[in-house]
């Protein structure tokens, strides 16, 4: 194994870690921003985020056979998902998490498990309506053509699909978008202050009711959209594949510090990257003297997630860049 | 109000008639209808019949009775009832015992989750511990893997008796090593690494050569108990249900050995001492209380009640693949603690029976109707594919109308309640608790009704 391929299959992760990377962000954030507001692990997250994908589903097999610009068909089904997933988040909180307000920690969050179980079986209800268990997304025609060069450079060895261009740029436009709303406008301002303080910011005028919902509905619209890119990077879903993604974005959330939209991304790169560097290890094995990175399967990627879960919350338990928060007495 | 003993519930008068006509009718009809039942609706009769005859079990406990009648109600049932409907039909001995098996592994989520308050998502990893345990070493995977033509079949069967307490201690060394990163993280956080790390054990056991991965592990072994099986060709078992009647008596012991020491706990300076962590770490650890030490006992005590299962398991289905360990187990003995009521032995074994009785007889007596009575029904609508559902609903309608759940712990149901004007019947429970000092109701701490714009009403 010379330089070269190694450089190669380091190039290769980066840029597939990337693109994976982005995707646990745009998930993550939905868990952030629940978690910031009220301090709860929206378990159901996972389920928001593959109505998403089931949504992008049926838009693009139901517009497959129509002459329509793939980015249009893109567009439709990004809206239909948000307006969706968004919806169906602001229905759980209203209906399961806001009577739970004010009880002990443990049983909000016992709920939470409890309506993500009840999601997936009612989405597999639905989607079995069609006769269907496993979903194959077709996608608009170009989003799966090789990319061979980007700015002149020859990059048909990355194996780099439109798609994964796709994937990024709109995690970008998420992330800035949701950044700007977050600390530029009136709503965002009144989102961080009911985080900060739900009491204090009822007295300051806010609904605090109000702005949960609305976080909830902006969570779960991220979440849908990313459901929407997971369909596109993978192309097979079911009603049940949203659990272990769900459960990646939100150690992605815990990594980088949950609350915070930055650290959101940071842990969801640091994710991607890790797991699409475990998953091609084993290539290493032919370096002389490595060979003992043969026995890391590649199966053992998600294990390294939940290792470095614990090994950060261990050394730095507000994550990357969370800020430690005293505890009350 | 986790007694053992018979004690006097509510102000009802003695029931000691009623209980002994509702047993003898309920487990009569049972034994005379089990042949007669015909196709159709009419077979939901025999899961309904076997709940209501098990509800007689729980109505021995709670009822103020004769203390011979409680026990004739108990001997009868589980003595010759229970054995006699499995000798008839294998199916019933399997559910029983798995249900039994189930139940001890709620007692043991039990004491995490429902005495210390650490909400461990990952609980079945310590089962799968204790099954593989035994399913390599009591199957011929551990020839395979040794390549050693002595062990072909497998390590002597009569180890099998070794391999439960070896099982224990496993299965608490793994408590412990996986408690020790991760205790010190609080709820929420560390829910979602135990979900992490139960995940971990279940993609091993999906990897390694040891485990056979996914192909699973057949031809386990259980341990040969000659006078038993003599004993039961006696009683007229096939030889097929050998090995179930020995594991059913087998587990019947270690049942009660887990509700002694859970009963035990519960009464302990170790228990208060969970139960002050799961209330306030800080003030507990105020009070001297050793943090680390203190959770620690609590995992690994779980976790070694789940080992030993673990172990009967393995032997009870011959057969295990990393399926049966999986994230939705956890959640499912979750469900049947939070069922049956936190904290509470009674509560709990009820969760645990009910849930399981619902998982592999109703439902699956449910989809052989529908699809009989309604042969083109969508394979969608077949009600044994609902699990998750039940599970979920279970947990949120629980959360949201009974966070006791069925069968409150009286403390629990104090402290559940404590924002309620009901200072009458709180002070009667902590009279009946015995209990005067540690459970002080002081209205004015209860929690302050913000008004509604706040968002945190109840």
């Amino acid at each position: 194994m010379d330089f070269q391929t190694v450089g190669n299959i380091l190039l290769q992760v980066l840029v597939g870690g990337l693109s994976l990377g982005v995707l646990y962000a745009i998930v993550a954030l939905g868990y952030t921003l629940v978690y910031g507001v009220l301090q709860l692990i929206n378990f159901a997250h996972s389920e928001v985020f593959i109505t998403g994908g089931i949504v992008a589903y049926l838009v693009f097999s139901g517009l497959q056979g129509a002459a329509m610009n793939g980015y249009l068909k893109l567009l439709l089904a990004g809206l239909a998902a948000m307006a969706v997933s968004g919806l169906l988040n602001v229905l759980i909180e209203r209906l399961a998490y806001r009577p739970l307000r004010g009880a002990q920690r443990l049983v909000p969050l016992i709920t939470a498990i409890g309506v993500s179980l009840v999601l997936q079986d009612l989405l597999r209800f639905l989607v079995g309506l069609r006769g269907q268990f496993d979903l194959s997304v077709p996608l608009p025609q170009g989003f799966a053509n090789p990319i061979t060069s980007v700015l002149g450079v020859n990059v048909s060895n990355l194996n780099l699909q439109v798609k994964d261009i796709i994937l990024i740029v709109v995690a970008a436009l998420m992330l800035v978008g949701l950044n700007l709303l977050v600390n530029h406008t009136r709503l965002g301002r009144a989102i961080r202050a009911v985080a900060h303080d739900r009491q204090t910011s009822g007295l300051m005028g806010i609904d605090a009711n109000r702005i949960i919902s609305l976080t909830f509905l902006i969570g779960g619209a991220l979440g849908g959209l990313g459901g929407v890119m997971f369909a596109m990077k993978y192309q097979a879903l079911n009603a049940y594949s949203g659990t272990v993604p769900g459960l990646k974005a939100f150690t992605a959330a815990v990594l980088g510090g949950i609350g915070s939209i930055p650290g959101a991304v940071v842990g969801g790169l640091v994710l991607g990257w890790l797991e699409t560097l475990l998953g091609v290890i084993s290539l290493f094995s032919a370096i002389p003297g490595l060979s003992w990175l043969g026995a890391i399967k590649a199966e053992y990627k998600d294990i390294g997630a939940f290792l470095a879960l614990i090994l950060i919350l261990f050394l730095k338990p507000a994550g990357l860049l969370g800020r430690a928060t005293t505890e009350k007495v | 109000m986790t007694s053992l003993s018979a004690s006097p519930r509510g102000q009802a008068g003695d029931r000691t008639l009623p209980l002994l006509a509702y047993t003898a009718v309920t487990a009569l009809l049972l034994i005379f209808l089990r042949g007669q039942v015909a196709d159709g609706p009419a077979r939901l009769l025999q899961p309904v019949l076997f709940g209501a005859f098990l509800l007689s079990l729980l109505f021995a406990y709670q009822w103020r009775a004769a203390g011979w009648a409680k026990t004739l109600v108990f001997a009868a049932g589980i003595g010759f009832v229970l054995p006699f409907m499995g000798r008839d039909n294998t199916s019933y001995f399997d559910l029983v015992i798995q249900m039994l098996i189930f139940a001890a592994l709620a007692l043991g989520l039990n004491i995490v989750v429902g005495l210390a308050g650490l909400l461990d998502l990952g609980y079945i990893a310590f089962f799968a511990v204790g099954a593989y345990l035994w399913g390599v070493f009591g199957s011929p995977q551990f020839g395979t893997v040794t390549g050693n033509a002595a062990f072909a079949g497998g390590v002597n069967p009569h180890l099998f008796w070794l391999f439960i307490p070896l099982a224990v201690l496993a299965a608490a060394l793994v408590g412990v090593l996986i408690g020790l990163p991760v205790l010190k993280l609080k709820g929420d956080y560390l829910a979602i690494v135990t979900l992490g790390l139960g995940e971990v054990v279940r993609i091993f056991a999906n990897n390694l050569g040891v485990t056979n991965g996914p192909q699973g592990i057949d031809a386990i072994q259980s341990a040969p108990v000659p006078w038993l099986n003599a004993l039961a060709r006696n009683l007229g078992f096939s030889e097929d249900q050998y090995r179930l009647f020995f594991l059913y008596l087998l587990v019947l012991v270690v049942i009660a050995i887990v509700i002694l020491v859970n009963y035990r706990l519960d009464r302990s300076k170790i228990g208060r001492a969970w139960i002050a962590i799961r209330e306030d770490e800080i003030a507990a650890q105020a009070m001297g209380v050793p943090l680390l030490r203190t959770k620690l006992l609590a995992f690994a005590t779980g976790a070694s009640f789940a080992g030993a299962m673990g172990v009967l398991f393995a032997a009870k289905q011959n057969f295990i693949d990393p399926k049966s360990f999986d994230y939705f187990q956890s959640i499912g003995v979750l469900s049947m603690v939070i069922l049956g009521g936190m904290g509470n032995i009674a509560g709990v074994f009820l969760g645990a029976v009910v849930v399981t009785l619902l998982n592999l007889m109703v439902l699956p007596t449910l989809s052989e109707v529908l699809q009989q009575s309604f042969p083109n029904l969508n394979q969608n609508l077949d009600p044994s594919k609902y699990q998750r559902l039940i599970f979920g609903l279970v947990l949120v309608l629980m959360m949201l109308y009974r966070p006791e759940g069925l069968l409150p712990s009286a403390r629990r149901k104090a402290e559940m309640h404590a924002d309620e004007p009901a200072p009458d019947s709180i002070a009667e429970q902590n009279a009946l608790e015995g209990d005067t000092g540690s459970e002080v109701y002081s209205p004015g701490l209860s929690t302050i009704k913000e008004n509604d714009r706040t968002g945190s009403e109840r």
